[in-house]
């Protein structure tokens, strides 16, 4: 624990200063409904209001409190991306795992898929996708999780091939082990901290994707809160030299900043790459 | 292994991605759960017209013979028809294809000669506060969402400022002058992703190679380090920047849908946006075929370029 503190102590600022974006990024999300000053989806006065001591950013296209938006547009927009990557990491990372140990036909048929799959522009698939089943918050997590997984896997699948090799999971293997067992206690726990770097990736990467499809209009629908179609539904605005349909922009950018730069100096840290 | 077998394969490759691609694009369609006709006319629709469209779409038909037909008339140009409002929809993409293109080669033109030497000078000054800021900036504006940079410079330029259009109001008729200044934003607002991205790529491709012994002797020889770059490290550099270009022109290709819904810009992604939200599934399948095939095409061509520039590859031994 000491170690780590310290750690964190001698990171570059731009390390600090993304730390430090997470964390208060996770507290506005967890305590949104206390810190919010209305309702998420609550008219609370006349559209497109100033900003002024009773509403401290102005309202909306439709009168809404747009301070309280935004504060339940971090909760939405990255509760959505979060659960999107881990389902990500779930399959792709399991499939990648499962690839590079199993080997044979297996490894051989995933990968062609993942090839396959991973051949089509990512924003052309889902539109595709989303244009036949619909635009609900389900089918955007499992389109964008099915996406992302493929690149998941080709890192997990890489990453493992350099574990699989070794004496001890050849070990593990003669003692008859199991394939979760394999996973779990020999493999995975090697090729974590590559794992961890992509998990921060992915992450911005979702986000940003979320983010554009919902300024599409074809990602997360109204009334629901949420960054990408607060800039969508308030870009009027902007013709008339405002900024604050651009605050819920603004809010995605920083948090794809901080993720960066945590995740630059991980990467740094881990593989000791200089320069 | 010869290059020709290499270049070969890798071509092959390419085109039945292309032939995976359609299939995809077709499939998706037809395997999903429930009725298409129906999904796509919502609860109003009567037993008829649901009828009527899914001999439009071809649905009465066993899956494996639509595929032949529509991909038969694919590959002799027929497009189909638009459920939207029945235009044939070669009619529909012909003029947004070319004004697509038009962005997209204007962004290419004006972001790889910078992309490259920015990239190049920061491999020159690693670590230097020159590469520091720069490597912060491009991290900066690839953490951005498209439309945060498009709007930001429409506030800028358009409305502070009052230099430029906020919107691309392209007719087949204007004049070159009109459309270059009307598409200077939605250039630029492409440019900087697309900068940020190859310059951190060509950066990377580059410092690899200065870590290797070859260049070490050079430097040990004392030669100037403007020369090592372009002497030395370049010739061997260029396989990974090539590729690096290539794969950041098929990245620029999707990229323009973004932003030409901010700008309103008559492209190829617009159509698309605007199909997939009216569910007017024959366009969106043309759509995605076209940008598709414009992807992996750039990539392919990443791939034989990277082969077809590799010293190694160009000398086997034995």
């Amino acid at each position: 624990m000491k170690k780590c503190l310290r750690c964190l102590c001698q990171a570059p600022l731009s390390a600090k200063i993304g730390i430090l974006l997470i964390i208060s990024y996770s507290f506005v999300a967890i305590f949104a409904p206390w810190l919010a000053p209305y309702g998420e989806t609550e008219v609370v006065g006349d559209g497109y209001a100033a900003w002024s001591p009773e509403f401290w950013l102005g309202t909306d296209n439709l009168g809404r409190d747009v301070l309280s938006r935004l504060i339940y547009g971090a909760r939405n927009t990255i509760s959505i991306a979060f659960v999107t990557t881990i389902l990500a990491f779930v399959v792709g990372g399991l499939a990648g795992l499962m690839a590079a140990i199993k080997g044979g036909w297996i490894d051989q048929g995933l990968s062609r898929v993942v090839d396959i799959l991973m051949a089509i522009p990512q924003l052309i698939f889902a539109l595709l996708i989303l244009s036949v089943v619909g635009t609900n918050a389900v089918s955007l997590i499992l389109v964008i999780a099915l996406l992302d997984a493929t690149r998941v896997f080709r890192l997990s699948r890489a990453v493992a091939m350099n574990v699989v090799v070794q004496d001890f999971v050849e070990a593990a293997r003669l003692r008859g082990e199991g394939l979760v067992w394999l996973i779990w206690r020999e493999v995975l726990p090697n090729t974590l901290p590559p794992l961890v770097a992509e998990f921060g990736l992915r992450f911005c990467f979702v986000f940003l994707f979320i983010s554009a499809l919902s300024f599409l209009g074809l990602g997360i629908q109204p009334p629901t809160a949420d960054w990408g179609s607060m800039v969508r539904e308030n870009a009027v605005m902007i013709s008339f030299g405002d900024f604050t349909p651009l605050l819920p922009a603004m809010a995605v950018a920083l948090l794809t900043i901080g993720v960066n730069f945590v995740v630059d100096w991980v990467l740094h840290k881990t593989s000791g790459l200089k320069g | 292994m010869s290059v020709l077998k290499l270049l070969g394969q890798r071509i092959a490759l390419g085109i039945f991605s292309l032939f995976a691609v359609s299939v995809i694009v077709f499939l998706a369609v037809g395997m999903l759960p429930g009725d298409i006709a129906e999904a796509m006319l919502g609860q109003s629709a009567t037993p008829e017209t649901v009828a009527a469209l899914r001999t439009q779409l071809g649905m009465d038909q066993m899956p494996l013979q639509r595929f032949i037909s529509w991909f038969g008339q694919l590959l002799q140009g027929d497009l189909g028809v638009s459920l939207a409002n029945q235009r044939p929809i070669a009619d529909l993409i012909s003029t947004r294809l070319g004004n697509t293109l038009l962005l997209a080669a204007f962004a290419a033109i004006v972001s790889v000669p910078i992309a490259l030497t920015l990239g190049i000078l920061t491999a020159l000054y690693r670590n230097s506060w020159f590469d520091r800021v720069m490597n912060t900036m491009a991290l900066s504006s690839v953490s951005f969402p498209e439309f945060f940079v498009a709007y930001l410079l429409i506030l800028l330029f358009s409305i502070k400022l009052d230099w430029l259009p906020s919107m691309s109001n392209i007719s087949p008729d204007s004049s070159i002058s009109e459309i270059l200044v009307s598409s200077i934003l939605p250039v630029i607002t492409l440019s900087l992703v697309v900068i940020a991205q190859m310059m951190r790529m060509t950066r990377a491709a580059l410092i690899n190679l200065l870590a290797s012994p070859y260049i070490e002797m050079a430097r040990l020889k004392g030669i100037r380090p403007a020369r090592i770059i372009f002497h030395h490290a370049l010739p061997n550099a260029l396989a990974p920047i090539v590729n690096v270009v290539a794969l950041n022109l098929a990245y620029l290709v999707v990229g323009v849908v973004v932003v030409e819904v901010v700008f309103v810009y008559p492209g190829l992604g617009q159509l698309l946006v605007d199909s997939v939200a009216k569910r007017d599934i024959p366009v969106v399948q043309v759509c995605c075929l076209i940008f598709a095939m414009t992807y992996i095409s750039l990539n392919t061509l990443a791939d034989v370029l990277a082969i077809a520039s590799n010293p190694r590859l160009m000398h086997p031994r034995g």
